[in-house]
């Protein structure tokens, strides 16, 4: 449990968080329309009769996004309901064409569950639900508010955590988790820059064996840092709000957003400013049934996740903590890598190419970036290792060579002819470029033979360089110390 | 043009083309402007279709369908693409649809001649036609008197003889109270047996779009034709289209007899007229079986606490963004969305948004829309314990006949006990249907008023009912009784 002890008073204080989180899942249509669920598109044009709440107009249930919800609780060892309902949640906005907004209330599809961090520790989910989003008011281009309504009706999952967190950086992580998870499974982007996981934080302090204090919820988080860095200021603002003599100073229920640019927490509305949403059950929608059968197939199909792959690549290929890590964090990246082991039967030398080459390159593209973009499968991947391995080409110019199969397309057997990489095995020819190395090499000479054998790198690099890169380097540097034997 | 399935007759007969008949009916909807029982009704589309369907007619296009040709009057809550849809309300003025509802795709698609639209109760909220924000309709038997509601101007068409056909919304009564008062057959299908896609929502779980027209055989005419699965609505049933089926007598059919029903409440020339028609029934071969429904006397109560709490939520659309009228208020968002509402909601209206708002409200749910839902169920419960032991439930459709206009209004609780036997079969989602069983003099004596006789079957029973009620006006004529020609009545 993380304390945090009060600079003013010395006292010791117990942060309480939960969070809340939307993901929309990624169907190809709305949840109760036909509608396109695209990031993007030009406002009001992924827009119909139903989405935009045309009087007379009826959802239909899109039941994809079923599937992929309970896929999602399925990942996370939720207990799903066999029968659930949709309710209407009854506000006033702008962004929302049917004046309500179809969730679930009193009988959510699914409760219970939890992700586990590395720590060990559990986080409990309360519950899931299921949703379709608001549209989208735009308020800061010219006087008028401008509404988009593509966004409204997108099928959202709601998970909600038990009061379980107790920092930023365990706040940061159950995200992260989630995020992972729900990308693996094909649940959701949960892309925080395009509105596809959006996260509500419920915080409060306590001292020691106290009840709950007050609680306030932060709203406006758009980043997984800035969660973690409204967390580590309202933490500090509470307690010092607790701390001042003044009562009327303590913090009260309310909901705060986050100023990203002055890094605060401030007002946006107080308790008696919450609404009544006047929750009913949706009279234009029938009940949710989830079977048994339903349930135990999607349980079937559901892929290892993240958590389980971690754990098998370091127990099965003997990687490190974080190479099984980054492997494993993308469902994408890992498929790839077990794929390409298969081929070249090399774990690590497969790992360590993946994640030193070819996702810095994938990045270097931009986030958006796919392994397969690259256009390296990974079967061309295991041949190049197979390649090194075999002693035909070395790791460096294994190295161009993998630049130019991203570049070209090209299989790596056919680039180490085409660029002339191949790797030079021929003694003699191995013997001219160590002869050429050792002239004028006199110190370096004397050293090795005083047993400092670090001075032979820079030799074997002179017979690199001559080489083009081609020459073996472990064989050079056998003929090296013969030479350096012999010169005596 | 009272019967539908003899104008089809004709006109595929060629006496007479599908533009004759358009014009005719433009001509009638003119010169019963008096009634107003049609808001402005664009005459261009309607030639143009009635042109079309007769050019189909000359290529031997398709086999012409089951409706062809016919004038089909559209309540003023159902969506045709481009026809404007105001629900009676000022909020919707000018507002045209981009779509069209499945109701009036499928004329379309049966060959009618869609007819947009008729006045009615501002957002089906209303058992008199004078909650439009229009003007009130007239019935067409007694001007002085309303047409019953909501759906008064589709009742008063049918009864004045503009249309053969209407569609109605059924909720608590609204086309089968109409019906009554204006001598016409009203028939609301078992909940679900019909698409509620396109028809503006009032209460969800009790809208049922409903025809009328002048004879049973009729309205089962239109009920083939709209009714059946909708994957536009996910509370339509997967059931077929409601199917024609002939019963050659009524013997041995058990109608039952609610106690409840024929109370002190029920004015005498009504029970009169319903209890001659029993008797009738009888002579027919139907045998009567004494029933009890202890819960109605809890209907409209719950009726009125389920159906505003769903026309809470439904009419929260209506707030100036994105259609209909707006009003600026003092420029903020909620400013103009109460302003709008304010200005363009009616008294009614604004009366059950308030209720509904109420029962739903936090703390209050439970006691009030809760216990409905308890109460609903009971209902529903007596209905189905009252099956066991007949096959057709009988009693009047209104506790009296046509009432005066403004009669009823100043006073919200008599207007809605207008529905008390009516709402019943709503709350249990049951098919029922009122026909006329003659008429009675008015009390200043001023007037004859229809009378009209309910029947209330099981649900999914729609077509055994109609083919009761088949069978009962092919032995009665109550059903050819037509109200006076204008020039006949007092006042005209």
């Amino acid at each position: 449990m993380t304390r945090v002890i009060s600079k003013q008073s010395g006292q010791t204080w117990f942060p309480v968080i939960g969070l809340e989180v939307h993901c929309q899942l990624r169907t190809r249509t709305k949840l109760f329309c036909g509608c396109a669920n695209e990031f993007g598109a030009e406002p009001n044009t992924q827009v119909c009769p139903v989405c935009s709440g045309q009087p007379g107009a009826l959802p239909v249930m899109n039941s994809r996004a079923l599937e992929l919800a309970l896929r999602a609780a399925v990942a996370l060892d939720c207990d799903v309901a066999p029968w659930s309902k949709f309710d209407r949640k009854n506000y006033f906005y702008c962004d929302l064409p049917k004046g309500y907004q179809i969730s679930q209330f009193d009988r959510p599809y699914c409760t219970g569950g939890g992700i586990e961090l590395a720590s060990g520790k559990r986080i409990a989910l309360t519950r899931i639900h299921l949703e379709d989003d608001a549209g989208k008011a735009i308020h800061d281009r010219g006087p008028d508010t401008l509404v988009d309504l593509n966004r409204a009706g997108i099928p959202l999952i709601e998970s909600v955590t038990e009061p379980d967190l107790t920092n930023a950086d365990e706040a940061f992580e159950y995200l992260t988790r989630l995020k992972e998870i729900f990308q693996y499974i094909g649940a959701s982007d949960c892309d925080m820059e395009k509105g596809s996981l959006r996260c509500d934080v419920n915080i409060s302090v306590r001292l020691e064996g106290e009840e709950l204090r007050t609680k306030v919820e932060l709203k406006n988080l758009n980043s997984f840092r800035n969660v973690k860095a409204a967390i580590d200021y309202e933490i500090q603002r509470q307690i010092e709000a607790w701390e001042n003599p003044d009562e009327t100073a303590h913090p009260v229920q309310e909901t705060r957003l986050y100023d990203t640019n002055r890094g605060v927490t401030r007002t946006m509305r107080a308790k008696e400013d919450a609404h009544d949403y006047r929750y009913f059950p949706d009279p234009d929608l029938p009940e949710l049934h989830v079977s048994a059968e339903q349930l135990e197939r999607i349980r079937r199909e559901l892929p290892e996740l993240p958590a389980a792959r971690r754990a098998r690549y370091a127990e099965q290929f003997e990687l490190s903590e974080y190479d099984a890590s980054v492997l494993a964090s993308e469902r994408e990246v890992a498929d790839y890598f077990e794929l390409a082991v298969r081929g070249s039967g090399r774990a690590k030398e497969t790992a360590n190419w993946i994640t030193n080459e070819l996702l810095s390159a994938r990045n270097e593209r931009g986030p958006e970036t796919k392994l397969e973009e690259l256009g390296v499968s990974a079967e061309a991947l295991a041949e190049m290792i197979e390649l090194i391995a075999a002693g035909t080409l070395s790791k460096s110019a294994g190295r161009k060579v993998l630049a130019a199969m991203i570049e070209t397309g090209k299989r790596a057997g056919v680039l180490v002819v085409e660029l002339g990489l191949e790797q030079v095995q021929d003694t003699g020819q191995l013997e001219e470029w160590c002869r050429a190395a050792l002239v004028g090499q006199d110190k370096a000479i004397a050293d090795i033979r005083d047993g400092q054998q670090k001075a032979i790198g820079a030799l074997i690099g002179q017979v690199m360089k001559a080489s083009a890169g081609k020459a073996d380097p472990a064989k050079a540097r056998e003929i090296l110390l013969r030479f350096v034997q012999e010169h005596g | 043009m009272r019967d539908a399935h003899g104008l089809r007759q004709s006109i595929l007969a060629g006496e007479r083309t599908v533009l004759d008949v358009a014009r005719a009916t433009l001509a009638s909807i003119d010169e019963r402007a008096d009634l107003n029982a049609f808001l402005p009704v664009e005459a261009e589309p309607i030639l143009e279709r009635a042109r079309e369907l007769d050019e189909s007619l000359a290529r031997g296009a398709a086999e012409p369908g089951a409706l062809f040709g016919v004038p089909v009057a559209l309540k003023a809550n159902l969506a045709y693409e481009g026809r404007e849809l105001t629900c009676g309300s000022r909020i919707l003025s000018g507002y045209r649809p981009p779509y069209t509802s499945t109701v009036v795709q499928r004329l379309l698609d049966a060959g009618a001649l869609p007819i947009a639209t008729t006045n009615m109760d501002e957002f089906a909220m209303g058992s008199s036609g004078e909650n439009s924000a229009f003007a009130p309709t007239l019935n067409p038997w007694a001007r002085d008197y309303t047409p019953g509601g909501s759906s008064s101007g589709s009742a008063a068409s049918v009864s004045a003889g503009i249309v053969p056909l209407a569609l109605g919304s059924d909720t608590g009564g609204s086309v089968r109270q109409p019906a009554a008062l204006c001598g016409v057959t009203g028939f609301k299908p078992t909940f679900g047996r019909v698409s509620r896609y396109g028809l503006v929502a009032f209460g969800s779980s009790l809208d049922q779009v409903s025809p009328f027209a002048n004879s049973v055989r009729d309205a089962e005419l239109i009920a083939n034709c709209i009714s059946g699965a909708d994957p536009m609505d996910s509370t339509c049933l997967e059931h077929a289209p409601i199917q024609p089926v002939e019963r050659a007598n009524l013997k041995g059919l058990r109608i039952g007899l609610p106690a409840e029903a024929f109370g002190d409440g029920l004015d005498a020339s009504v029970r009169q007229k319903v209890e001659a028609a029993i008797e009738a029934l009888c002579e027919l071969g139907a045998e009567r079986v004494p029933i009890s429904l202890p819960h109605s006397e809890h209907a409209v109560a719950t009726y009125y606490v389920v159906a505003t709490a769903e026309a809470s939520s439904n009419l929260a659309r209506f707030d100036g963004v994105r259609f209909g009228a707006r009003q600026e208020g003092d420029g903020s968002l909620a400013g103009m969305m109460g302003a709008t509402r304010a200005d363009g909601f009616g008294d009614e209206v604004k009366r059950r948004i308030l209720l509904g708002t109420h029962v739903l409200s936090s703390g209050y749910y439970e006691a009030w829309y809760g216990r409905a839902q308890r109460v609903r169920r009971l209902i529903h419960d007596d209905y189905r314990r009252a099956f066991e032991s007949c096959d057709v439930v009988i009693c009047p459709t209104s506790p009296t006949p046509a009432f005066r206009l403004g009669e009823r209004k100043a006073d919200p609780v008599a207007m809605y006990l207008s529905d008390v036997l009516t709402v019943p079969a709503s709350l249990a989602g049951l098919p029922a249907l009122s026909i006329p069983c003659g008429t009675v003099s008015s009390d200043s004596g001023d007037a004859n008023l229809p009378v009209g006789l309910q029947w209330i079957g099981p649900a999914l029973g729609d077509e055994s009912l109609l083919a009761a009620a088949k069978a009962f006006q092919s032995n009665t004529d109550f059903h050819l009784a037509t109200p006076p020609l204008r020039r006949e009545q007092a006042g005209a």
